[in-house]
């Protein structure tokens, strides 16, 4: 199939500037995007992929929340100077999926008047100055979350704790998970707190790690050595302050699941097991209420009784997660090697009859503030 | 006064106006003149319409607590003296979050539903940081 004449350039906006001591980058890339949506004449309600390249604070969402625009396609891709040019290549990849109908590729730099330096550790003036002078200390912003949920809907600690107790399990399975001794809710609740209502148990493991994947087309994987583990569904979402408020008991996810889940033509109870990016044992439990596998609200009962454990009605993160096995910073990785092991049959928890894998991440500046989700399901 | 060791805030053109009612013990935020809408944190540009001219309101300071955790590790200079302490998001009377610290109360003493009000910190003779205590 030939992309050619799928997409076409519908605004342009070349900032005047030459020199902006007075402003950021973020700002200039804001200025950029509005410009160009007006010249084409577009609302920005219809930017449904942004394209920006990687670098400064928090890329990508930190230009959403600045913007106050929730595209669903994202695309940080960075190389040097032809990245413009990449990036457009790769939204009429994104067009001409389908995926995407209009796309803002934006690049702006300050080469001249510089972004700041110096000793003292450099607070962005947009947004980091309005939340790292106050000590957020990496995961105050999650743990905020934890407790509006605990507030708005009784969840409780011993509830959190489950989903640790769940993935160390898994972990006693896994010769390659870091922490492999079973735990209790009990040895949770006796942790001590990291930051309340987080104990030392609810928050993952520091680890190294790496992986990568392999995806080829329908046709190429026609011959493969292994059984291929088919991409039905996928989408990106991003939460943000949306200007000024935002319910932070509901996570990107809410936005990237339903997309994934139609384009793949299920719904949660098609689904055999889940990985569900396990930063807290928090994030774990708003991203199963998010994915529709329970009501907004009822996370707490749905981990209780082993219901996420091998043998249970949903196991989750049956690699041991990143509570028990791995996490560098990111599960999505994992997530989707551990998704297509269990459709191979080869994981060292393994699921009877797997049909459909939801694979869930949702991380990045954090829940209270801003993060970005991501949904990809796999089938057999 | 003793050297403030804690982050500063970089003060840039968008952010000044808040910043220098800070130092004047004030707290504003930013109100589109074209569609009238609230933001913070404050930006060069309105998020409901894209104007770029704002008028600086100023908040009554007075508010809740609508979500926070205590921290208990820390290990940053200028923090690690004062774990556990709280890292909040405050809802204000005028319907807006905000992120700050709640101060002068023991942090397992502070909920959700806790009144505060904005109180000022003069952490330099150029920068005043807006954080809150617990309202009687």
């Amino acid at each position: 199939m030939s992309v050619s004449r799928k997409a076409a350039i519908a605004g342009i906006f070349e900032h005047p500037t030459r020199n902006a001591p007075d402003k950021t980058a973020l700002q200039l890339q804001a200025e950029c995007v509005l410009g160009a949506l007006a010249d084409a004449g577009i609302d920005k309600k219809e930017v449904d992929g942004l394209f920006a390249p990687a670098g400064g604070e928090e890329p990508w969402i930190s230009l959403c929340d600045y913007l106050n625009i929730t595209p669903h396609y994202a695309d940080t891709t960075t190389i040097a100077g032809p990245t413009s040019q990449h990036l457009a290549h790769h939204a009429v990849a994104a067009i001409a999926a389908g995926l995407v109908s209009v796309a803002v590729v934006v690049q702006a730099s300050k080469s001249r008047s510089g972004e700041g330096g110096g000793g003292r550790q450099r607070i962005s003036p947009v947004p980091g100055s309005f939340q790292d002078i106050y000590g957020p200390a990496g995961i105050g912003v999650y743990a905020m979350s934890a407790t509006r949920h605990m507030y708005e809907f009784g969840t409780t600690h011993e509830q959190l704790a489950e989903i640790a107790v769940a993935a160390r399990k898994h972990a006693t399975n896994n010769p390659d998970a870091l922490r492999r001794e079973p735990i209790t809710v009990e040895d949770v609740m006796n942790s001590r707190w990291i930051q309340w209502p987080l104990h030392a148990l609810d928050c993952c493991l520091v680890t190294d790690a790496a992986g990568a994947v392999v995806i080829v087309s329908a046709e190429r994987a026609r011959d493969l050595r292994s059984k291929p583990a088919w991409i039905l569904g996928t989408a990106t979402a991003p939460a943000h302050t949306s200007g000024g408020w935002r319910d932070i008991t509901t996570t990107a996810a809410a936005k990237s699941a339903p997309v994934a889940y139609k384009m793949a033509g299920v719904k949660p109870s098609d689904i055999t097991m889940a990985m569900i990016a396990d930063h807290y044992s928090s994030a774990v439990l708003l991203q199963l209420e998010d994915a529709g596998f329970c009501a907004k609200g009822e996370g707490g009962p749905f981990v209780e009784g082993g219901r996420i454990q091998i043998g249970g009605q949903l196991p989750v993160n049956t690699d041991g997660g990143g509570l028990s096995s791995a996490h560098a910073g990111f599960r999505g990785m994992q997530n989707m090697i551990e998704g297509t092991r269990q459709l191979r049959g080869i994981s060292y928890n393994q699921v009877n009859d797997v049909e459909l894998v939801l694979c869930q991440e949702a991380g990045g500046g954090g829940y209270g503030v801003r993060h970005t989700a991501a949904t990809t399901i796999l089938g057999a | 006064m003793a050297e403030y060791v804690k982050p500063l805030p970089t003060i840039n053109a968008e952010t000044a106006p808040y910043w220098e009612a800070a130092k004047q013990h004030k707290l504003v935020i930013q109100k589109c003149k074209k569609c009238w809408n609230l933001q913070h944190f404050p930006r060069a540009i309105c998020g409901e319409c894209g104007n770029m001219e704002f008028d600086w309101v100023q908040s009554s300071g007075k508010g809740e607590v609508y979500s926070l955790t205590r921290v208990y590790v820390n290990r940053a200079p200028g923090w690690v003296d004062e774990v556990p302490y709280v890292f909040a998001i405050i809802q204000l009377n005028e319907g807006i979050h905000m992120i700050s610290n709640v101060v002068g109360t023991p942090a397992e003493e502070v909920v959700i539903g806790t009144p505060v009000e904005v109180i000022f910190e003069d952490v330099t003779p150029e920068i005043t940081i807006p954080k809150f205590k617990v309202a009687k």
